[in-house]
């Protein structure tokens, strides 16, 4: 999988007009790569979950253009964002988003299910998927039943059970206990990135930064600085 | 649509709320229309019941089930010699009084049957047919108001109007009379004897057309006569019409339905909208997750398709296990399911989860799934 998984080329993203506009994302340029670790941070208010929405197909820019695996996100009509969304994005969201009527084993499923894989089938592999995490045996309960880092993993076995190759997580430590978030993250680095794979992670929680390959720094919109992570 | 299926009945709450309320509405509905087309079945009884192709009558009283004007002899003689009678025959229907053996007085329904075909006779129970020739004889129907003439017997004597009437058999037949009252058949001849009457005396007179070609032309020439032919379709329609539109009845029960309607669809919507509203955040990460509008808003059209079909089915349900409750216990109440009913109901629960799932579909089509994604 040669070349860059993410490029994005002076992005902007702003709100209002006239005197009211405000830049979110002011000409945002960076590339990630393939299995690569790619940190996100910055002050609240910086962007960076408005830029993460517009290389995962979520948020259309203003300006620029955003490439995944050579695809021009942005020249696709809605459907094939879609498509694009559903096939090769796995969204953990940071309130998680889980489906709290359905079971675990459900939630997980609920890609493969988008993608008009038979519910039993699905299921077969929700299932495989929660082994994946360490969940196997609280499959058949609801995700309210779960601790917060127990909804993480099924948030993270949800976002990887369709298999795709660009992961974007959005403050997946906020809602957790320092020891948790670290050992979440630990293993999406270690189960779930892959050379195939390319991870995005928003956050501003320094106490996971030691698991990057890079750290790209926001504020006010703009990249001030990439650092070198230090799991590289 | 397994998802759909999943999302609308794991909240449990929701989901009896939002079938009551479309169970309770299509109840209401079918309750209301089947109580009409029950009384509208049974004014058109004695129409029914008598099964002739052609009714002859004055047009005075085209309603015919408060009244009949008699018509005289000479008009059945004029509608016997239209070209394309097959037979015509005069039927008698009237009302008198039975005096029991307790002393007390029940009104009866006497319908006199042309003594030479005994056209319009009803099907027996019990004894033959032939016996209503014998010295004041008289056919008792066996249906809900029977019990009301102390549940005569064959050779069971009776009173009416000072003459003595016998019960020489028991008949049945497929509709009860709508005002609560027996129906007692005798000849044309003793029915104008024994009860008084006008100087005219026939009430109807049926007529057989000869092929259902000349059913126009008998109505015309019966018009140029001066009164009224109808068809047996064409009279219960007419009796139907009156009730309809004569009468308070069809008002009310118009707006009953109405009623029921706009409950059904300010508690289904409401609930429906809420169930929407509140898994607005669910179908934003649908949609994040790839989902597409198209497929959310068919998500819905399930999810409201689906509560409207169950409402609709338990309301049908419902209403049919207390109209035949109630017909256990109340033999004369006027009720009957129609297709009619059952349709009017279908479209009307149709339109109820239109309305409800066109207000979840603006909502959910308006979401950005980067609403979400920013929490």
């Amino acid at each position: 999988m040669p070349g860059a998984a993410i490029v994005a080329d002076k992005l902007s993203k702003w709100f209002g007009q006239g005197e009211a506009k405000t830049y979110a994302v002011k000409e945002v340029s960076f590339a990630a790569n393939w299995g690569e670790m790619l940190y996100i941070v910055g002050p609240s208010g910086s962007g960076k979950t408005t830029l993460l929405s517009m290389i995962s197909g979520i948020l259309r820019p203003n300006s620029g253009s955003a490439k995944v695996d050579n695809r021009d996100l942005w020249s696709l009509s809605d459907d094939e964002l879609a498509d694009f969304r559903l096939n090769t994005i796995g969204f953990v969201f940071q309130d998680y988003h889980l489906f709290s009527r359905l079971t675990t084993a459900e939630n997980v499923a609920i890609p493969l299910v988008l993608q008009k894989r038979s519910w039993d089938e699905a299921l077969r592999e929700s299932a495989r998927y929660l082994d994946v995490v360490g969940l196997a045996d609280k499959a058949n309960l609801p995700p309210t039943k779960l601790s917060g880092g127990e909804q993480q993993r099924v948030a993270i076995a949800r976002a990887i059970v369709h298999q795709p190759e660009i992961l974007v997580f959005d403050e997946p430590t906020a809602s957790l206990d320092g020891e948790t978030g670290r050992k979440i993250v630990s293993f999406v680095k270690t189960e779930i990135l892959t050379a195939k794979r390319c991870i995005l992670i928003v956050t501003h929680d320094s106490r996971i930064f030691e698991y990057s390959n890079r750290i790209m720094e926001m504020e006010d919109g703009r990249v001030t600085g990439f650092q070198q992570g230090q799991a590289v | 649509m397994i998802l759909a299926y999943k999302l609308l009945v794991a909240d449990k709450g929701k989901y009896t709320a939002l079938l009551v309320g479309t169970t309770f509405s299509v109840f209401l509905m079918v309750q209301m229309t089947s109580s009409f087309a029950g009384i509208l079945t049974k004014a058109s009884s004695t129409v029914i019941n008598i099964g002739a192709s052609i009714w002859v009558m004055d047009p005075a009283a085209p309603n015919g089930i408060l009244s009949n004007v008699p018509m005289p002899d000479y008009v059945l003689d004029a509608v016997r010699s239209i070209t394309g009678v097959k037979y015509a025959v005069p039927l008698y229907s009237g009302a008198a009084l039975v005096k029991l053996h307790d002393g007390t007085y029940q009104p009866v329904t006497v319908i006199g049957l042309d003594d030479t075909s005994l056209v319009g006779r009803p099907k027996m129970l019990e004894g033959n047919i032939n016996d209503i020739f014998a010295e004041n004889g008289f056919v008792v129907v066996k249906d809900e108001e029977y019990h009301k003439l102390e549940n005569p017997q064959i050779g069971t004597e009776f009173e009416l109007n000072d003459y003595r009437g016998v019960i020489v058999g028991i008949a049945t037949v497929s509709t009860g009379a709508l005002f609560g009252t027996p129906t007692l058949y005798t000849t044309y001849y003793r029915a104008i004897h024994y009860i008084p009457s006008m100087r005219f005396t026939i009430s109807y007179i049926l007529v057989e057309p000869k092929a259902a070609s000349y059913v126009p032309y008998i109505k015309q020439q019966v018009a140029q006569l001066g009164y009224l032919a109808l068809t047996n379709t064409e009279y219960q329609n007419a009796i139907s019409s009156y009730l309809k539109y004569k009468t308070g009845i069809g008002t009310n029960t118009l707006l009953m339905t109405v009623i029921a309607f706009i409950v059904g669809l300010s508690i289904s919507g409401q609930t429906f909208y809420t169930f929407i509203i509140e898994n607005l955040e669910h179908f934003g990460a649908l949609k994040a997750m790839g989902a597409k509008g198209r497929e959310l808003v068919y998500v819905i059209i399930f999810q409201a398709g689906f509560t409207a079909l169950a409402g609709y089915g338990l309301g049908v349900g419902l209403s049919t296990l207390i109209i035949a409750g109630a017909q256990f216990r109340l033999p004369e109440y006027a009720s009957r399911v129609t297709y009619t009913n059952l349709g009017m109901a279908f479209l009307m629960v149709l339109i109820i989860a239109g309305v409800s799932g066109y207000a979840g579909v603006r909502r959910v089509l308006k979401i950005e799934p980067f609403d979400i994604f920013r929490g």
